[in-house]
């Protein structure tokens, strides 16, 4: 597809003299960089509450972000309106961050290359509504019938299609179809006079509805409820260091807490990470190698061109447990010479970019995930968590245990209660001593939150086990 | 603009009701955001622009659906409109749907002083300089203190606007502004980083950037050096940046959706003894100048003060409309929503009442405990009340701050927490819409080594 047949050229008539003329402006002050980002967003979202369609919304939300580089500095402004002259004048704000003569050359824009990694079939906003509400309801079916003792049930359907153009002072000009769907169950369930507990499951992506027909909202709405059922029964977690086994797939967002902020490029330049001039130091295991890959098909962290109109790519952070490289965008490629590696990201138009996550995941090692269980004598098995935080200048990290279970002589047994598990990011990877064969990435509902901003990412990981890492219960 | 906006609420909301609509109600929000961040000294960025949106709901009979747009243009307001009337025919008939009462809608006849035009009037130059003093005071405090995440200044100021079509219109302009700065302490291979912010209404009422630099300072060179300390049961005092955190868990349990839900370990409590009987807690939107006050809720019914718990005594949940209907209760006047979807419950300004012991007494009163000054994570169920959370601060002996600790967790059950609060402190001050003094829990699991 060339430009004039892309999203903003075709529906708004924007040219690529328009494009260059916005960044002429951008740079009249004499601006190093300028960068302009065209966004239009419409969104779905269907909630059934207590078996009945309780709430539904579609919207729209458009605007245009233009970004002025001088130095390390950076000026922005936005506007939500289109028209040349908002544009324009945004622009002109934006370039107030410069003062001196315009000194750039254009130089023309080129095409950054296209490829699709979110084939879609069946692309969701042009499915009917009721279709869509159809399959909130097949959930909360199944969820009611799953177990008598589930007593409430709100399932939500929200899917998105963004669509975003970037043109960029170096002459880079991109454009993207960002689909993004996702469902979520969450039930509460109670026995007899005791205490409810909740469970949670969601799945989703960069995908078409053709997704549900493998991945079931049945299926999603059943595992939401063994999530309540198991907590039926648990006891008191531990409290204290312990040795710990993750299990495979949402367990990884350990390595986004752990590792992946602290090796993003801003932090680093500041010098203010856990992991500031450590690249080439053995931060893990010899076990782990860690990626962060946003070229993975359909996934919710993936990007066929990033918000700076960079190519994504799979980008090695942590090497056998050395510390291979950070997470860069276009501002720290000024400012350090280091190539962006693709990782600038931005919530929307109203936010500056900044360097970001994607898919994170460290790669399958050789243990069988069972030998690993039989291997631990007393311990923990946490094979579900709720979100997770990380302080990345003292490296502290947690991340909320929602299912885990106690190991007792190689065998996983109790359900335990909800606990927060605490480490340091460089030090808590040096204690794994196992990684298992069975490699799986989340199902697709990740949101991570920077300075205020959140975009969709994926987590990955086998099964591991962590030799010593603080569980944070109640219990002995 | 206010006038404008109203129009374009009102004329969404007729052009609603003449297209098929029972009912409806429409919001606008309209702003304008400024930030400057630097860093040792050097403008980093620096941001500023508006932006517009709005929101409808519509029923029909007892069926709802909602839509929103950032085109308010004729068209783009007609679009919203059908678009929520499209929803609106595949959702389910529900009885507890619909506007509140006539009766109910109102303003309060008050000036809540929630726009000071200091906040637009001062300089570009003047807001750069702040944020420069309060970082360069930080970095200056300690030659231990030698990095900076930097230090930002904000403001912004809005327009609110809401109509429906059982007769209300009104609108309200606020402003705010922040002063923020993170500086970096560093020593041997030690390293940490703490923050203080100050944010006002008013500029006038803002700290001044030297005090929001020296207390910055403080914060940070106190971490350094940090312990893990062994995994035991013992007090733990809540300085009253985090008691808010605290307040806030109590809130989520008080919501009126959580109630009617059967999500909170609070439902069905009311009238019952849930805590301690020293305190007391409210909602109270209607104080002059905070950041929780409003006139008008989010579906056009007044601010209204409320005792949440009294002497221990659960007296009152937080509710919207539908949640109210829900409980066969009247609505408190809590509806907040954004510009899409439609009303959940906020909160007014929802602050735990002053004790009487200072911050200072409550710590000497300690023998052995921890001081907590910073919470990370989310591992808080108001379902179940289990709270489970990352933390750092400072060990107590003797009354005495001893040493920093940080990787450790701190434990316990909410419902145990309310039951086990030995200690409120007098130094309760508002920073935002949740405010709590410090506070002493007699018992909580702190899990370390």
């Amino acid at each position: 597809m060339a430009f004039r047949e892309s999203f903003f050229a075709s529906r708004f008539g924007l040219t690529e003299r328009d494009l260059e003329r916005y960044l002429s402006a951008a740079l009249e002050s004499g601006g190093d960089y300028a960068d302009i980002y065209f966004e239009y967003l419409s969104t779905t979202s269907i909630i059934i509450d207590e078996s009945i369609v309780k709430s539904a919304t579609q919207g729209v939300t458009m605007g245009v972000g233009v970004r002025v580089i001088t130095g390390e500095k950076t000026g922005y402004a936005y506007s939500d309106d289109l028209s040349p002259e908002r544009i324009i004048q945004a622009a002109k704000v934006a370039a107030r961050i410069a003062s001196g003569p315009s000194k750039i050359d254009k130089t023309g824009l080129e095409e950054v290359p296209r490829r699709n990694l979110y084939p879609v079939l069946s692309a969701a906003s042009d499915a009917s509504l009721s279709e869509r509400v159809a399959l909130v309801k097949r959930a909360d079916q199944a969820a009611r019938a799953a177990d008598s003792r589930v007593f409430q049930v709100t399932a939500v359907y929200a899917d998105a299609l963004k669509h975003v153009l970037v043109a960029t002072s170096d002459g880079a000009l991109s454009f993207d179809r960002q689909p993004m769907t996702r469902m979520n169950i969450s039930a509460l369930a109670k026995q007899g006079d005791g205490v409810p507990q909740q469970g949670y499951s969601g799945a989703g992506g960069r995908i078409g509805l053709e997704y549900f027909d493998q991945t079931t909202p049945e299926s999603i709405a059943v595992e939401a409820i063994r999530q309540a059922i198991v907590q039926l029964d648990a006891v008191e977690a531990p409290a204290g260091e312990m040795t710990v086994v993750l299990g495979s797939g949402w367990p990884g967002i350990l390595l986004h807490e752990a590792v992946g902020h602290g090796l993003e490029a801003d932090f680093n330049r500041k010098g203010v990470s856990a992991f500031s001039g450590r690249i080439g130091q053995q931060v893990a295991s010899p076990l782990c190698t860690v990626v962060d890959d946003g070229t993975m098909d359909s996934r919710r962290g993936s990007l066929n061109v990033d918000d700076e109109g960079v190519m994504t790519q799979q980008n090695v952070l942590i090497e056998n447990g050395i510390l291979r490289g950070y997470l860069t965008d276009k501002l720290s490629q000024r400012i350090t010479g280091t190539k962006s590696t693709g990782s600038g990201r931005r919530e929307s138009y109203q936010h500056i970019p900044m360097p970001r996550m994607t898919n994170t995941f460290m790669t399958a090692g050789e243990s069988d995930p069972q030998e690993i269980i039989q291997s631990v004598q007393k311990g923990l098995y946490c094979p579900n968590f709720g979100g997770g935080q990380v302080d990345i200048t003292s490296g502290n990290f947690v991340f909320d245990a929602t299912e885990s279970y106690l190991i007792e002589d190689g065998k996983v047994t109790r359900p335990v209660r909800g606990a927060t598990l605490i480490g340091n990011g460089p030090e808590a990877l040096k204690w794994v001593s196992m990684v298992g064969s069975d490699l799986k990435l989340d199902q697709g509902v990740g949101v991570c939150g920077k300075d205020g901003q959140s975009v969709p990412v994926g987590v990955g990981i086998p099964t591991i086990k962590i030799d010593r890492i603080t569980v944070g219960g109640t219990g002995a | 603009v206010s006038q404008e906006l109203e129009q374009i609420a009102s004329s969404a909301v007729k052009l609603a009701i003449d297209s098929g609509a029972t009912d409806a109600e429409c919001t606008i929000a309209e702003g304008a955001e400024f930030e400057v961040s630097l860093r040792k000294g050097e403008i980093e960025t620096l941001k500023q622009a508006g932006s517009r949106g709005a929101g409808i709901r519509v029923l029909q009979g007892q069926r709802a659906g909602s839509a929103y747009t950032s085109d308010l243009t004729p068209e783009g307001i007609a679009k919203m409109v059908s678009s929520a009337l499209e929803i609106a025919a595949v959702t389910s008939e529900d009885p507890f749907a619909g506007l509140p009462d006539a009766k109910l809608l109102g303003k309060l006849p008050v000036d809540l002083q929630l726009f000071h035009d200091d906040v637009q009037r001062v300089s570009t130059e003047a807001k750069i300089e702040m944020a420069r003093l309060a970082e360069s005071t930080a970095l200056a405090a300690d030659p231990r203190i030698t990095n900076s995440e930097g230090a930002s200044f904000g403001s912004g100021e809005g327009t609110r606007v809401f109509a429906n079509s059982r007769g209300f219109v009104g609108s309200y302009r606020y402003s705010s502004c922040s002063l923020h700065t993170i500086p970096v302490a560093k020593d041997g291979e030690s390293m940490e980083r703490d923050s203080w912010s100050s944010s006002a209404r008013s500029l006038s009422k803002l700290e001044s950037p030297e005090e929001v630099g020296k207390k910055a300072a403080a914060r940070v060179l106190r971490r350094l050096h940090p312990r893990k300390v062994p995994t035991q049961k013992c007090p733990v005092v809540f300085d009253r940046r985090m008691a808010r955190a605290f307040a806030s868990h109590l809130f989520e349990a008080l919501n009126g959706s959580s109630i009617y839900r059967k999500s909170s370990f609070l439902a069905g409590k009311l009238g019952e003894s849930i805590a301690v009987e020293a305190l007391t807690l409210i909602d109270d939107p209607t104080i002059p100048g905070l950041f929780g006050s409003y006139p008008f809720d989010d579906e056009g019914v007044p601010g209204k003060r409320k005792v949440v718990i009294e002497n221990g005594v659960l007296r009152s949940y937080l509710l919207n409309t539908y949640s109210a209907r829900k409980l066969g209760l009247e609505t408190t006047g809590n509806a907040s929503r954004g510009l899409s979807g439609s009303a959940s419950v906020g909160f007014g300004n929802f602050y735990i009442e002053k004790g009487e012991t200072s911050e200072e007494e409550i710590l000497r009163s300690v023998k052995n405990g921890f001081y907590v000054t910073e919470l990370i994570g989310s591992g808080v169920s108001v379902v179940t009340g289990d709270y489970s959370r990352g933390t750092s601060g400072q060990w107590i002996e003797n009354g005495e701050l001893v040493y920093p600790v940080s990787e450790v967790t701190i434990a316990s059950n909410l419902r145990d927490m309310l039951m086990r609060i030995e200690a409120i402190g007098s130094d309760l001050e508002f920073r935002g819409s949740i405010a709590s003094p410090t506070l002493l829990i007699g018992e909580m699991t702190v899990s370390g080594q």
